[in-house]
């Protein structure tokens, strides 16, 4: 099988919308599964009370918005790199979930922080750099938006999105870096994690749920950029006919 | 019921932060249909000429 064969567009069509469907029912079933963990079979922390059970969604969308990025970035550098318009599609596609879950992911800090350390927020370099990561997500998406040409603005927005990639290792170290309020990670690759089996399950089993929406999401938007942008290609003619899409 | 919904005190922060993501998941999937069908139908008169 020639996997070079869904770098096209016309070939990729089909085959995103199929996943897009299989990834979202896994999404929606993982989460349902993270909720009922989190909510119905974790106990109560004996130091923060329910206040803990935020987690389930702060950390899952606060690696969500990290790797993001950093996949964003990859399809940046290969569309600068090979001249691939698929892959600044994918880029594109991405910018707005990256968005979201950035987004999600400092709003239940906030909500979280107010009752475990009396704030809602604080300039440490934690949560300062994630908010730069919003700010970088929003400038792409804006920067896309101000230039007409599609192929000049993928270049632009993939420059800008590797220079911006440095933001990333800070976010992730700034809890070693710096003496942050934020608290350093709890969960490790290379040392046993520092909180409870269950609670560490439902975190994880919310994670898969926050990757795989945002590769459904993603994909479908992906389907839209191609819609959007190929329009006139002959090949598009069959797409939107009933039963096709 | 009620103690769920309380959330032992911290009902508001458990509840603001989970139903603020649910909300904004909701405008993504909602923006993201109308981007759909508005590229669908674009697309469907473009090549019905």
């Amino acid at each position: 099988m020639n996997y070079f064969r869904y770098s096209s567009p016309a070939a990729f069509y089909p085959l995103a919308g199929t996943l897009a469907r299989v990834f979202g029912w896994i999404a929606v079933l993982l989460a349902i599964a993270g909720l009922w963990i989190g909510f119905a079979i974790a106990p109560t922390d004996f130091q923060q009370g329910d206040a803990y059970r935020i987690i389930f969604i702060h950390v899952p969308a606060a690696w969500m918005s990290m790797f993001i990025y950093l996949v964003m970035a990859f399809w940046s550098a290969l569309s600068l790199g090979l001249n691939a318009r698929l892959s600044a599609m994918m880029a594109q596609a991405l910018a707005p979930t990256g968005a979201l879950m950035t987004f999600i992911a400092l709003w239940t800090g906030a909500f979280w922080g107010r009752p475990t350390w009396g704030t809602y927020w604080a300039w440490d370099a934690r949560m300062t750099s994630e908010l730069i990561l919003l700010f970088l997500y929003f400038g792409v998406i804006a920067l896309r938006n101000a230039i007409d040409d599609d192929r000049r603005a993928d270049r632009a927005c993939a420059v800008l999105t590797l220079v911006g990639a440095v933001n990333v290792p800070i976010i992730y170290f700034s809890v070693q870096w710096w003496n942050t309020l934020h608290q350093g990670s709890t969960i490790s690759l290379v040392a046993a994690p520092r909180m409870a089996t269950i609670m560490l399950t439902g975190m994880l089993v919310m994670t898969f749920a926050a990757w795989f929406y945002a590769i459904a999401v993603a994909l479908v938007r992906v389907r839209c950029i191609i819609l959007e942008r190929e329009q006139g290609a002959a090949w598009t003619s069959q797409l939107t006919e009933p039963g096709k899409s | 019921m009620s103690e769920f919904l309380t959330m032992g005190g911290y009902g508001f922060y458990v509840w603001g932060a989970y139903g603020v993501t649910v909300l904004v998941i909701m405008i993504e999937l909602v923006a993201l249909r109308a981007r759909r069908r508005a590229a669908e139908s674009a697309h469907a008169k473009a090549s019905a000429r």
